[in-house]
């Protein structure tokens, strides 16, 4: 084996997130460490993977056979690993071999045979392979089509299950309890799938899950079992989950675990993979829920919270190698060959972003919608939950400890939301039994008992503290600042009483096997249920402060930032420290720092490991929003902080001072105002003149920010989505119509600027720059813009003294430029930019922020002779009923980008990337307003010229044929008559929907609504943006001329 | 469910290291060999295990207690959920204890048990600095509570847990002579399963006039050279040709018998995860084990060859004659706590008679 190609997961979205850069990254050290070339195809450039000094060969494209087959075609690799990639990458690999491809150019499947991933992919398969060795399975029937569905479901009885064939983190799956609930879920299920799995219903059993490696002489371990908190019913994605399980005997265990190699051995699996059970709570049946032949969200956890390299593993067996002669590298002294035995309790939490999406049904269940997770460790199931309730970042203190509100407890208990375990928290402090609850919850009643220690807790805090009961209220995972809260005091003050107490948590090691064996390991936590410490502090290490966990807007980028960091600051000879919480990341791997704390990002736990370690400094800049908003408080509290003067941070993050700043260094920037109530908010609107942009104060159950175009939308918004008062000011400012959205990311050191780059949004101002397709270099600016822009970024560099990365962003209009936005920190787009500039920014910020010499760059990404597009991965296939509808509030999941030999050819690749189509024969259009509709006009006779069948709704019929284009016309949604757009969007006679919005009747909202839904539903292209379209149909027109280049990273 | 006392306690270590807790179990002192285990799971079977006889077992896993204690019902003569008549362990350390507990097969509380059994536990404890301290030092003497300290390993200990008679379990045509040496019940249930008829003898018993198909030795506690009179009955036997099949403590009687050597490990191996290799493959078994001696491979005479070998510290895991149906292995098959991967051997040795 001398190259192997490696096939990434593309984009983040949901049901498939980080956990795939580290799998791929770790993949790849692997067959690095056996001298094997490694050629990777991801389009997400924002991952580690896709980074200098990883793989040999890099191809930023869309992860689709084609693509996959020309990179084959062009690198004549021996071999391929689809089980890096996630479900993207295994679909892709079950294509490729069934086309053919890899035969023809005589690529073979590394690890788990394509017959054995395709066992457990169809479920009739998988049901018959199972009934072999006599293992359960639920009683499931496979049908093809609705009449079998409906049939299947008579014959096992209602309520019933209902499983999406091929489906990444259960998409399209839910429970029926009737005909009619399985009717609708089937017909939604056919438009994507072949195939829907009718089963029995077990709703209310435990759900227990193993991960097991195997190699090809047939050796068989499992590395770690997991536990969800809450029973079968709600997806594994979405249930808090705990390692190892806590409610199993040993007979239950290992009749599992048993059962677990049997079936891994009997499927033929070599490398890694993930069993799924239901477990009867009332005897020990069970029933095996599925196999997962790929590395996953599960192995990801389980990785990190056994410190068990699984990914790394998996990959050296898919070589052949033998469990037996590869090195346990955390101990370095035992083998692979073994089973973690866990000496501490991990908790994995799931972090939703439901709040974004107002249409969503906020409920959890079969499907997942949560955006990514945390994972805490503690020496108790309370420790370790508490700390996982803060990670999520929703702003909550623990578990009693919450501004939410339950009016209908029992409601909510039943049928779970995002919330459920806070609402568990808030009746059982009411007074509710434990007996209750599991009667409508069915959540085991163990972890109910242990919810009720905390309870009892806050409870006797609430009378006043004592020395022991300080110290027990740490040891349940009660934070500073909750134990300041109930007592109405001030955490630092908490935090003084405690340490004069000498109430301090230690420090201690995950090394794999409880202690037994010395380990040289760095993988880190904190208790309060300890004695002495496992290691000593470091010598004047660099701590990197992680990301946190994903969430809409802050996501893997920032992972590669903080990894880039430790990379450069290890060059420097440093010794690094990394604190981090995110089981997806690369970060949080075991070989990219000397010490990585897997806790809290506060700042409680990070003085806590300050102090401890007296290093030279934190850096703040890397993780985005959470170590950022650190800066400040660290700095007040002693610690030193590297780069950027938390002075000159915070002078940037508020609002009024860094709007004084801007005025005083004569930089234009929109007109603002924050309001304190709704009248004085209207009179402002008025003033400065609608539309205007809204953003209301951030409160866990408000709204985020939304453009108003006049007084009755503005007061509507208002007055539904939050309160506005001193408290909770709004802000409000002028939103400029058609304007351009410039961004600059940039390094400077002590004010000088030492590396930017200018890159443009196609869309106009009004998207989310998270959501916006975004070109690199910029390529349609005035030179004037671009000189203009260079000269605020000068200037606020030297105004705030900057050392280290930042990122501003400008509105141009015409040749105005005003500034929107400035971050003292790496952006979103700092691994875009870095990849196509073949610079690395992080580098530069980090040798500038550690006081090394540094030279600018003399150069321009104008000077490129490639372009680079960055376009946003949406998710919303799984957040049923959401309008796939782009504006301020960001929605996009993740984000791929695409480098080419001009924009057409990126561009198109980049939109291949995240899942559009090129259309075949049918488009649909329905342009939306007048202007647009001229605007698009020429795109239209374009699309007409290369042969595409049109169709449209009446006004823009009309319109086109007033302008001689042929075109069918089609009935609104709302009109119910034939030939209606929903017909043709359900039958999959339209190819690409371009569907651009109007700001008027309520009814033409409703139909656009309708056009869009439906074609998300249907999994059919979907354009809303007016600049979009013109861009796509200007590259469909390219592609038919030049098709698209595949060319490598390392080529350009 | 009776309360916990939970008043403050300590485990005492024979080098003056002091470990605080709140007690719970039976309210006093008590004094033997502290010894750590890492398995995740089982403690009822765990400290049932009759080779934990004279010991304070530290538990490395925190949270214990969590699905309680299942009933005392009998199937064969034999508990069912336990591996032994009654609680073996002198003492036992832990770091959370779950005072409410829940499981369908649960009857009573762990504290509830130990009390019943009389014996005193400690939670609250940094389970992982003793841990550490006994990989570092090697096994210890200590105490729960003030008391006096007292090593086991000076008493026969296989003579407190053995069976005081002979007893007939009644199945098929196929008899195995089993010497309990302190025998775990799984074992006998693994013979049960198998339609083999055992024949449960005490561990000094002289069984060459027995009527037997096979001959098992059993685990148990201590220093294996304590049963001189085994390894003298052993001795005979291995002039014979009838099968031999032994399991840990029967692991190093066999070796004994055989001429080899064994000695002490500094800390020895309990826990649910030990790899054993099967010697010139590549087959490697995830096992449970629970021993504080081992076979010098080196010691072992010319007919005699390693069979199992620990991946991890390369110390003996198995023995087996050169010519003859005579094996035994260190690690547990019978599991109960722990993975069944290696029940096949029973197979292998049911096979033979």
């Amino acid at each position: 084996m001398k190259k192997v190609l490696i096939i990434g997961s593309g984009g983040l979205r949901i049901g498939q997130a980080g956990e795939f850069d580290y799998s791929g990254s770790q993949a790849i050290k692997a067959l690095k460490e056996e001298g094997i070339t490694t050629v990777l195809i991801n389009p997400n450039i924002a991952t580690v993977q896709t980074s200098d000094g990883m793989a040999d060969q890099i191809y930023f494209l869309p992860i689709t056979p084609e693509f996959v087959e020309q990179v084959i075609e062009k690198e004549k690799p021996d071999g391929l690993l689809l089980s890096f990639g996630g479900q993207s990458a295994l679909n892709c690999g079950v294509a490729l071999e069934e086309s053919g491809v890899l035969k023809k150019h005589n690529v073979k499947v590394l690890g788990t045979p394509i017959a054995s991933i395709k066992d457990t992919e169809d479920r009739d398969l998988f049901v018959k392979r199972l009934d072999q060795i006599d293992a359960k399975t639920p009683k499931s029937i496979a049908s093809n089509d609705l009449k079998g569905a409906l049939a299947a479901a008579k014959k096992i009885g209602y309520p019933v299950m209902v499983r999406v064939a091929y489906a990444l983190g259960g998409l399209g799956s839910g429970l029926c309890e009737d005909e009619e609930q399985l009717r609708e879920r089937c017909t939604k299920a056919f438009a994507n799938a072949p195939q829907v799995l009718v089963e029995e219903w077990l709703g209310g059993w435990k759900e227990v899950e193993y991960e097991v490696v195997r190699d090809s002489f047939d050796n068989c371990i499992t590395v770690c079992n997991m536990e969800n908190f809450d029973p079968l019913g709600i997806h594994t994605g979405e249930s808090i989950v705990v390692a190892p399980s806590q409610t199993l005997t040993n007979s239950e265990y290992h009749k599992l675990r048993e059962i677990a190699t049997r079936v891994i051995r009997h499927l033929g699996i070599i490398g890694e993979c993930n069993i799924q059970y239901a477990l009867d709570p009332e005897s020990e049946d069970y029933r095996i829920i599925e196999v997962n032949a790929r590395l996953s969200r599960s192995s990801a956890l389980a990785s990190k919270a056994t410190g068990y390299p699984l990914a790394f593993i998996a990959a050296k067996l898919a070589l052949g190698q033998s469990l037996v002669e590869i090195e346990n590298k955390v101990t370095k002294k035992t083998k692979a060959c073994f089973e973690p035995a866990l000496d501490y309790v991990v908790v994995k939490m799931p972090r939703w972003d439901l709040k974004k999406f107002k249409e969503v049904d906020q409920r959890i269940g079969s499907e997942m919608k949560s955006v990514g997770e945390v994972m805490s460790i503690g020496r108790t199931f309370e420790e370790a939950l508490q700390k996982s309730l803060r990670m999520i970042g929703l702003g909550v203190q623990g578990l009693t400890m919450h501004t939410l509100n339950f009016p209908n407890p029992e409601e909510e208990l039943q049928y779970p939301t995002d919330k459920r375990v806070f609402c568990i928290g808030d009746v059982l402090k009411a007074g509710w039994s434990v007996e209750k609850l599991y009667d409508i919850t069915k959540i085991d009643k163990w972890f109910l008992y242990k919810l009720q220690n905390i309870v009892e807790c806050k409870q006797a805090l609430e009378k006043g503290l004592s020395k022991p009961l300080l110290r027990k209220a740490k040891q349940l995972g009660f934070s500073d600042k909750e134990i300041a809260t109930i007592l109405d005091k001030d955490e630092l003050e908490i935090r003084e009483e405690r340490r004069s107490a000498h109430i301090l948590p230690f420090i201690k090691q995950i090394d794999t096997l409880g202690a037994e064996y010395p380990a040289e390991t760095n993988y880190l936590y904190l208790t309060y249920h300890g004695q002495e410490h496992d290691v000593t502090p470091s010598d004047k290490p660099v701590i990197v402060l992680g990301s946190g966990a994903y969430c809409i807007g802050s996501s893997v980028e920032f992972d590669w930032c903080c990894v880039n960091a430790i990379k450069t600051a290890k060059e420097l000879k440093k010794t690094t420290i990394v604190i981090n919480y995110n089981p997806e990341t690369v970060s949080t791997d075991y070989d990219e720092c000397d010490k990585l704390y897997f806790d809290e990002l506060s700042l409680e736990r990070v003085l806590d490991i300050y102090e401890f370690e007296d290093p030279e400094g934190v850096i703040v800049s890397m993780g985005g929003q959470i170590p950022n908003n650190l800066a400040i408080k660290l700095h007040n509290a002693g610690a030193n902080i590297l780069g950027t003067s938390p002075e000159d941070i915070d002078r940037a993050e508020n609002r009024h001072v860094f709007s004084a700043l801007l005025d005083k260094l004569d930089i234009d920037q929109p007109p603002w105002k924050e309001l304190t109530s709704l009248e004085a908010a209207k009179s402002f609107a008025n003033m400065i003149g609608y539309p205007v942009l809204i953003r209301p104060s951030y409160v866990l159950s408000g709204a985020a920010m939304n453009v108003v175009w006049d007084d009755a939308s503005l007061i509507r918004f208002l007055g539904e989505a939050s309160e506005v008062n001193p408290e909770h000011p709004v802000v409000i400012t002028k939103f400029i119509t058609n304007s351009k959205e410039i961004e600059i990311d940039a390094v400077a050191k002590n004010g000088e600027v030492l590396i930017y780059a200018i890159s443009e949004h196609i869309e106009n101002a009004g998207v989310h720059s998270g959501d916006a397709t975004m070109m690199l270099p910029a390529q349609r600016l005035y030179i004037e813009t671009i000189r203009q822009v260079k000269r605020v970024v000068r200037a606020i560099a030297k105004e705030l003294k900057i050392t280290g990365p930042f990122n501003i962003q400008f509105l141009a209009y015409q040749n105005r430029i005003r500034v929107i936005e400035c971050n003292l920190r790496a952006s979103r787009s700092f691994p875009f930019s870095s990849k196509v500039f073949k610079h690395n920014f992080i580098e530069i910020a980090t040798r500038a922020i550690l006081g090394e010499p540094v030279q600018a760059v003399d150069k321009s990404t104008l000077d490129l002779d490639h372009v680079g597009v960055k376009a946003a991965q949406f998710s919303f296939s799984r957040l049923k009923g959401v309008d796939p509808l782009l504006g301020v509030e960001m929605a996009s999941t993740g984000e791929v980008a695409c480098i080419g030999p001009e924009i057409n050819d990126a561009f198109l690749k980049a939109l291949l990337s995240v899942g559009f189509k090129i259309p075949q024969k049918n488009v649909l259009l329905s342009t939306g307003p007048i202007e647009h509709k001229a605007l698009l006009l020429d795109s239209v006779k374009q699309l007409r010229d290369m042969g595409y069948t049109l169709f449209a709704s009446s006004g823009t019929a009309e319109f086109l044929r007033r302008h001689d284009v042929n075109i069918y016309e089609l009935h609104w949604p709302l009109d119910k008559k034939e030939p209606n757009i929903l017909t043709f969007l359900q039958q999959g006679m339209i190819d690409l929907v371009i569907n651009i919005p109007k700001n008027n009747e309520a009814r033409e909202l409703e139909n656009d609504y309708l056009i869009r839904r439906t074609a998300v539903d249907h999994d059919i292209s979907l354009i809303t943006d007016p600049k979009i379209a013109l861009q796509t149909v200007e590259a469909l027109d390219y592609y038919r001329k030049n098709g698209l280049e595949i060319k490598s990273w390392q080529e350009y | 469910m009776g309360a916990v006392p939970g008043g403050k306690t300590s485990l005492f270590l024979e080098d003056g290291s002091e470990f605080h807790g709140h007690s719970f179990g039976a309210d006093k002192a008590a004094a033997g060999e502290v010894v750590f285990n890492t398995g995740m799971v089982g403690y009822p079977e765990t400290l049932t295990d009759p080779s934990y006889r004279g010991q304070i077992l530290v538990l490395t896993y925190p949270l214990v207690g969590n699905y309680g204690i299942p009933d005392d019902s009998i199937t064969d003569e034999l508990l069912r959920h336990f591996e032994s008549s009654t609680i073996q362990v002198t003492a036992l350390v832990i770091a959370d204890y779950s005072h409410s507990h829940n499981h369908w097969n649960s009857v009573k509380s762990l504290h509830d048990w130990l009390v019943e059994h009389d014996i005193p536990a400690i939670y609250g404890v940094d389970t992982r600095a003793v841990t550490k301290k006994l990989r570092e030092q090697g096994v210890m003497l200590g105490t729960l509570g003030k008391t006096a300290i007292d090593d086991p390993n000076t008493r026969n200990l296989v003579a407190e847990v053995s069976t005081k008679e002979k007893h007939v379990y009644k199945r098929g045509p196929k008899k195995v002579l089993l010497v309990d040496c302190g025998v775990k019940h799984n074992i006998i249930r693994a013979f049960l399963d198998r339609d083999i008829t055992v024949i449960r003898v005490p561990w000094d018993y002289d069984f060459s006039n027995e009527d037997y198909d096979g001959l098992f030795i059993s685990n148990g506690p201590g220093d294996p050279k304590q049963c001189e009179t085994t390894i003298a009955n052993l001795k005979k036997a291995l002039k014979g040709d009838k099968p031999i099949f032994g399991i840990c403590l029967g692991n190093q009687l066999l070796a004994l018998a055989a001429g080899a050597d064994t000695y002490k490990l500094k800390y020895g191996h309990r826990s649910q995860n030990q790899p054993c290799v099967e010697q010139g493959t590549k087959r490697c078994s995830i096992t449970s084990q629970n021993h504080g001696y081992a076979v010098d491979e080196k010691s072992l005479p010319k007919e005699w060859q390693p069979w199992f070998q620990n991946a991890n510290d390369d110390t003996n895991e198995g023995i087996r004659h050169t010519s003859k149906p005579f094996f035994s292995v260190q690690f547990h098959p019978e599991a109960t706590p722990g993975p069944v991967d290696t029940n096949h051997l029973f197979d292998m040795f049911v096979d033979l008679l």
